[in-house]
């Protein structure tokens, strides 16, 4: 100990000791430095052994959606990851009004266009869950309460959504998030995969 | 006795551990000796309540772990035949759901003791904030507790808590997806709460350990807040304060098992007798009492600050709300510590306790609801003044009464302001300050 504050001290007035400083200095660093990266090396599997297992990756994967029973008007919501994914069959007054909306309106800007996949403008697809701290908001069930916009309507904190699932009012921060999907055929969405729409 | 043995005032089989492991020694010095100011009142009861309620809540919880299921589709119904079918579980149960809110309470007052009496001052600072530690800590735990039943409440309050964390920029989404172990609160997420929700009271309880080694290095403060001058002015711990704390931890105990027989579910929410339900959100979710001036808080910021949103901004003031509690000792500028001498500041701090009652029915309510239907004043808008109050109480007040406060004059010592004069008359001259 008092060796070494000596030598700290005799190192900086660059005294006699000098270069026997410098070498318990750097072993001090070295072991010091290794100790630290060792400890961070260790301690990683601990931290990772937390994130998502393979299993539940796998069971992650994605699914799909048969939208024969869905009727102009209605909507289902599906389970994918253990979170609700609305999709809607919008009526024509929806698409329009949702179009019509000036981008400066918005608090997300986001053209409804964006939102939907062409050639199926018809369906809204996006994952049922509040931006703001994750409840799942109203309107999927006839009667449900819809917001001012028609569209969903958060009752947790009071977010209203418009019919392409922008946020309009309330303190969410997004639009609701589209997840990835596609469309196997004209009636099959598949949610949890990326692709181009069919044609 | 030589070598490294300790020489000791115990005999026999105690006397030979103490010399080689000096527990006993310890023992008699801290909790036999222990000078203690001669003058606490009840408000000192609350620390030993807590450390009660603590070693309660450990009790309840091992048994209790002993036949709950951390799966989910398993944990409501152990729970239920927790309820139904585990000998005495009922009672365990309900002991433990309602030991967490006397926990609370109990820590609460200990934290307005603290606060009245000016306990953070110099030289406790790192005493007040171990208790902070402590305070956030039980926090933790209490949270994850609640999620263990898996019901409604349970499901939706990690959901909304836990959310909170994607409010952090850049990383938000891998450390939420981190905490989850999923795409969401699911089966990953109730097993690592369980384990930490075994794990947090063994931690609370070293940190209890530091918290009253640190009381003890620098000895306790009084309702007087002047330092014992002489041995006049304290008496020893015991018998006289384990008398004290014994009677106050009955009175309380009390108070606690009128809870659990005959109240049992007061204080907890009815829909959390409903199974968790993911597609399914409750038309209000609220945390437990304990939670909701944090809660109202974290609600009542829906603007931007700047370049903060609202979501993260909420957050931080959550957050924040601790961390200025934290920084009490240096914020607080008056010499003075009790508010027995502080005219103007205890008024402040009974109005710190109604913003923080405002902000518990702030917390409880839906936001966008009216107070007084027909006033049009809503639950937001209260929170909106109540919300920046508890920062202007910290952040403005506090600094700044300690300045231009003048303080009542103090005593000459604790024995002189508690006790007669020799002539038998009660000093009133000496210490006018007694009047409060
Ligand atoms: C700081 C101390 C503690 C606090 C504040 C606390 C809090 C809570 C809360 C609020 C609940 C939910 C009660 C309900 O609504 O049913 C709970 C449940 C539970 N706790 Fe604790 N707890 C503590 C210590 C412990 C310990 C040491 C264990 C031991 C392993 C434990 C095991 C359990 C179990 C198994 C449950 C689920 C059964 C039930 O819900 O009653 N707890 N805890
Ligand atoms: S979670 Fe939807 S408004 Fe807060």
């Amino acid at each position: 100990m008092a060796e070494t504050a000596g030598a700290h001290g005799a190192g900086s007035q660059g005294g006699d000791h000098g270069d026997e400083a410098t070498r318990r200095d750097f072993l001090y660093l070295t072991a010091g430095a290794f100790t630290v990266i060792g400890g961070a090396v260790a301690i990683w599997p601990f931290i990772n052994s937390m994130n998502p297992s393979a299993d539940v990756l796998a069971a992650g994967g994605p699914v799909d959606v048969d939208l024969t029973p869905l009727e102009e008007g209605q909507a289902i919501t599906v389970m994918w990851r253990g979170e609700p994914m609305f999709v809607r069959y919008r009526t024509q007054a929806e698409i329009e009004a949702a179009r019509e909306t000036p981008l400066d309106d918005l608090i997300d800007p986001q053209t409804d266009e964006e939102r939907v996949k062409p050639g199926h403008e018809q369906y809204l697809v996006v994952r049922g869950i509040c931006t703001h701290l994750g409840c799942v908001p109203l309107g999927q069930r006839q009667g449900d309460e819809r917001g001012e916009y028609g569209g969903w309507y958060c009752p947790c904190h009071g977010s209203h959504y418009d019919t392409s699932g922008r946020i309009r009012r309330g303190p969410a921060p997004m639009n609701l998030i589209v997840p990835p999907y596609t469309f196997a055929d004209d009636k099959t969405v598949v949610i949890g995969e990326e692709g181009e729409a069919a044609a | 006795m030589s070598g490294p043995s300790q020489p000791s005032q115990f005999t026999g089989a105690v006397g030979w551990i103490d010399r080689r492991l000096p527990v006993f020694s310890y023992l008699e010095k801290e909790y036999r000796q222990f000078p203690a100011p001669r003058n606490f009142n009840y408000f000192w009861n609350f620390g030993a309540i807590a450390t009660v309620m603590l070693v309660v809540m450990m009790a309840t919880g091992i048994v209790l772990a002993m036949q709950y299921t951390p799966h989910v589709d398993m944990a409501f119904n152990s729970v239920e035949r927790i309820m139904r079918d585990v000998n005495n579980g009922w009672l365990l149960r309900y002991l433990h759901m309602n030991g967490a809110s006397m926990f609370f309470i109990a820590v609460y007052i200990h934290i307005f003791r603290g606060l009245w009496y000016g306990s953070y001052k110099q030289p406790r600072e790192l005493l007040w904030i171990l208790g902070v530690v402590l305070l956030v800590l039980m926090m933790a735990t209490a949270f994850m507790g609640y999620v263990l039943p898996w019901g409604q409440m349970s499901f939706w309050g990690a959901k909304v808590i836990t959310n909170l964390f994607s409010a952090i920029p850049l990383v938000g989404d891998s450390i939420t997806t981190w905490l989850w172990g999923g795409f969401t609160v699911d089966n990953p997420t109730l097993n690592r709460f369980f384990s930490l929700h075994y794990l947090l009271p063994f931690v609370i309880f070293g940190v209890v350990i530091l918290h009253v080694i640190a009381l003890h290095v620098v000895g306790s403060n009084n309702p007087l807040g002047i330092d014992p001058k002489s041995p006049r002015d304290t008496v020893p711990f015991h018998p006289y304060y384990t008398a004290k704390d014994s009677f106050g931890i009955v009175v309380f105990l009390i108070v606690y098992a009128a809870f659990v027989f005959f109240a049992p579910n007061f204080m907890g929410h009815p829909d959390n007798y409903i199974p968790a339900d993911p597609l399914l959100t409750p038309a209000h979710i609220v945390p437990e009492w304990y939670f909701l001036p944090f809660y109202a808080i974290l609600r009542s910021v829906d603007f931007d600050i700047w370049f903060i949103d609202a979501k993260l901004g909420g957050v931080l003031a959550m957050f924040g709300a601790l961390v200025v509690l934290a920084l009490a000792p240096w914020l607080d500028r008056s010499p003075v510590r009790s508010c027995r001498f502080r005219p103007v500041y205890r008024w402040f701090l009974v109005l710190l306790v109604i913003d923080l009652i405002a902000l518990g029915y702030v917390g409880a309510n839906a936001p966008d609801d009216e107070i007084l239907s027909g006033l049009g004043i809503t639950w937001l808008d209260l929170g909106h003044i109540a919300m920046p109050w508890y920062f202007i109480h910290f952040l403005v007040v506090m600094p700044l009464v300690g300045k231009f406060e003048r303080p009542l004059p103090l005593p000459l010592s604790i024995r002189d302001a508690v006790l007669p004069t020799r002539g038998g008359a009660p000093m009133t001259t000496a210490a006018p300050s007694k009047q409060a």
